[in-house]
């Protein structure tokens, strides 16, 4: 018995270059099987050229890229494993539902059997839940029906890999929720390996089992969710998941005391000394109204802005001689909301406060 | 206050619409509807038009017969011709060749319109002729053959003559042709010529048929090209008309036989467009 391969997919030091410009730049990567990956990073990172040179719409400049095991430097994307959702979909507007998704089996050389053509497209439609709608054409559906259609053309051919270029961001607010719930159960329930690719860090974190983010051709951190999250690698990991505040100062000999520039001093979780920039998150910080206590890790300052965001409340607080912060606050403790102008006690506990080499 | 904006709204709109109204009225409708009153008429013995009723004209229509033969098969076939010489061409300029270079491969194609088809046809005359290509040819040895005044030259004038006007719908359709549509058939398992075939092909047929239609209609009418490439011996129902109009002045006889092409043309075109449209709007235009 030969040992499957353990990654669908892996690059090996793959670099990719449009003349002058190196769009991605010797990444290694392995996807796990039956893995939900979702590729993070801002647009230019080089997220779609990683995707487009898995679908072999593009070849590496160096590198190789493996597919279930398989090197596939030359191969065409018509003998690849693995099918995409492309951006706005790509449906062929010359065809109805059925014939959309049923394209792909009938490109399949020997011949699949008409009858099974005809039952794998209906099992496709009904599992995106479309299905009743095999005799319409494309231009006739709403965008979320559309992006079912795309999907249900990808499953139906069983890829080992599914590629998903921005599969959501077409879609309203309310929409998008609702298909990623149904985009991570799908996954389940196929079994087989999705990787998305989106510039929009809070769908990264709610569907997939890593987050993957990027910057500048290179990957940054690989990493479940809340790792990424939580304990990002870089300052540019902690900056595009999620909102900050940020301190610069100077870790001190001892490495457990932050001397920020107005000479005020912030306890750490044990640190190499050095001069650092500090990320809090605005949710680890706790708000108490009030005047500041004379404490040396207290954070006193004015309520400038409040804003509602539903269930929750963020204020903008500017503290005395460093500038502003952002301070979120759960709806539940904040019953009694401070006021714009009031005086408030800002707190965090050391381990929230994230310390990356300046 | 609506009904008066409307009714400005409608007066500017008449009065924008004019202009092509009138010209349409006076150079279409009355040429066509004298012709019609021609072609019931009588011929005067000394030529030209008797006032009539009588369906003398069109009884005589077979005499013309060849003539239609020849303009009813080489348009056709002249248009298909061009299409199948025309495709490659507009797939290249709209799908392959680099963007930067597209302007000037374009331009080529436009520039030889600048010089008159008379010339370039009567450029072709030399070519085909005795003194050209047949010349060559004998020279190195092969059998002596007639090119001039044969419908192979006339194809070969109408294919010269009319495609740059079927490059250019098949180029404007392929050119806004979604690439990624391309790409998506390839990532689902399509070879490149299924690609062509299930894809392309169908997108570009709105181009296709335009082309077509454009250049049949343009050939139904030709005179030149069968005048100089035809001689005397491939005529089309163009010539038959210059003949009948100038050289014996029958009028009535050459207004019906412009008549009847006229219905021709409005009958063949029709069922055409209609199974070609009906062709191209089905569910699945599966070519494979």
């Amino acid at each position: 018995m030969t040992a499957a391969a353990v990654n669908d997919i892996e690059f090996r030091s793959v670099s990719k270059r449009y003349g002058e410009v190196l769009a991605v730049s010797g990444i290694d990567v392995a996807v796990p099987k039956g893995a939900f990956v979702a590729l993070l990073g801002p647009s230019g990172c080089g997220k779609t050229t990683c995707l487009r040179m898995i679908g072999g719409f593009e070849q590496p400049s160096e590198g190789t890229v493996l597919i279930d095991g398989q090197p596939m430097n030359g191969v065409p994307p018509y003998r690849r494993p693995v099918n995409m959702v492309f951006q706005h979909y790509a449906l062929f507007p010359h065809l109805d539902v059925e014939a959309n998704v049923s394209y792909g089996l009938r490109q399949r050389r020997p011949r699949i059997e008409r009858r099974e053509v005809a039952k794998r497209t209906a099992q496709a439609l009904e599992l995106v839940r479309l299905g009743g709608f095999a005799k319409r054409r494309v231009h006739e559906m709403s965008g979320g029906q559309q992006q079912r259609v795309a999907l249900a053309r990808a499953i139906v051919n069983r890829p080992a890999v599914l590629l998903l270029d921005e599969p959501l961001a077409a879609l309203d607010r309310k929409l998008r929720t609702a298909m990623q719930i149904e985009l991570q159960s799908l996954q389940r329930e196929l079994g087989i390996t999705f990787l998305l690719v989106t510039h929009d860090q809070e769908e990264a974190l709610s569907m997939s089992d890593y987050v993957c983010v990027m910057n500048a051709g290179q990957i940054v951190q690989m990493a479940p969710p809340q790792e990424v999250y939580d304990r990002p690698r870089t300052l540019f990991v902690a900056d595009f998941v999620g909102k900050t505040n940020r301190l610069s100062g100077t870790v001190e000999a001892g490495g457990t005391t932050l001397r920020l520039g107005d000479g005020r001093a912030l306890p750490v979780v044990a640190q190499t000394p050095g001069a650092v920039t500090a990320v809090l998150r605005p949710e680890a910080i706790r708000l108490d109204r009030g005047e500041c206590s004379e404490r040396m890790d207290a954070l006193g300052g004015t309520v400038t802005h409040r804003i509602f965001l539903g269930n929750a409340v963020e204020y903008a607080v500017a503290i005395d001689g460093l500038g502003e912060m952002l301070v979120t606050a759960d709806r539940s403790a904040a019953r009694d909301p401070a006021e714009p102008g009031e005086r408030v006690n800002l707190s965090f506990k050391p381990e929230s406060l994230l310390v990356f080499p300046a | 206050m609506a009904t008066r904006a409307g009714t400005r709204h409608r007066f500017v709109t008449a009065a924008l619409a004019a202009p092509a109204a009138l010209w349409m009225l006076v150079f279409l409708v009355l040429p066509f509807v004298a012709m019609l009153v021609f072609a019931f008429g009588r011929r005067a013995p000394e030529g030209g038009y008797l006032p009539g009723f009588t369906f003398e004209q069109f009884l005589n229509l077979p005499a013309r017969a060849a003539a239609f033969g020849n303009t009813l098969m080489l348009a056709p076939a002249g248009a298909l011709l061009c299409l199948l010489v025309a495709y490659p061409v507009a797939y290249y300029l709209a799908v392959k060749a680099a963007p930067r270079h597209r302007l000037v491969l374009v331009s080529l194609i436009v520039v030889p319109f600048w010089t008159s088809l008379l010339v370039r046809t009567y450029a072709w005359m030399y070519i085909l002729g005795s003194r050209g290509l047949p010349n060559l040819l004998s020279t190195i040895g092969l059998p002596d053959l007639r090119m001039l005044n044969t419908p192979g030259a006339v194809l070969v004038g109408i294919v010269y003559g009319y495609l740059p006007l079927m490059i250019m719908p098949i180029y404007v359709s392929l050119e806004k042709l979604d690439r990624r549509l391309l790409d998506a058939s390839a990532d689902l398992g399509a070879r490149p010529v299924s690609t062509f075939l299930g894809i392309t092909l169908p997108l570009s047929l709105p181009g296709v048929m335009t082309g077509v239609a454009l250049v049949t209609i343009l050939l139904l009418g030709e005179y030149l090209i069968p005048q100089l490439l035809g001689g005397g011996k491939v005529f089309f129902i163009g010539n038959a008309l210059v003949d009948l109009f100038l050289q014996s002045r029958n009028w009535p006889f050459g207004s019906a036989i412009a008549v009847t092409l006229v219905l021709v043309v409005v009958v063949v075109l029709t069922v055409a467009m209609r199974i070609a449209w009906r062709f191209a709007g089905t569910r699945r235009v599966d070519l494979v």
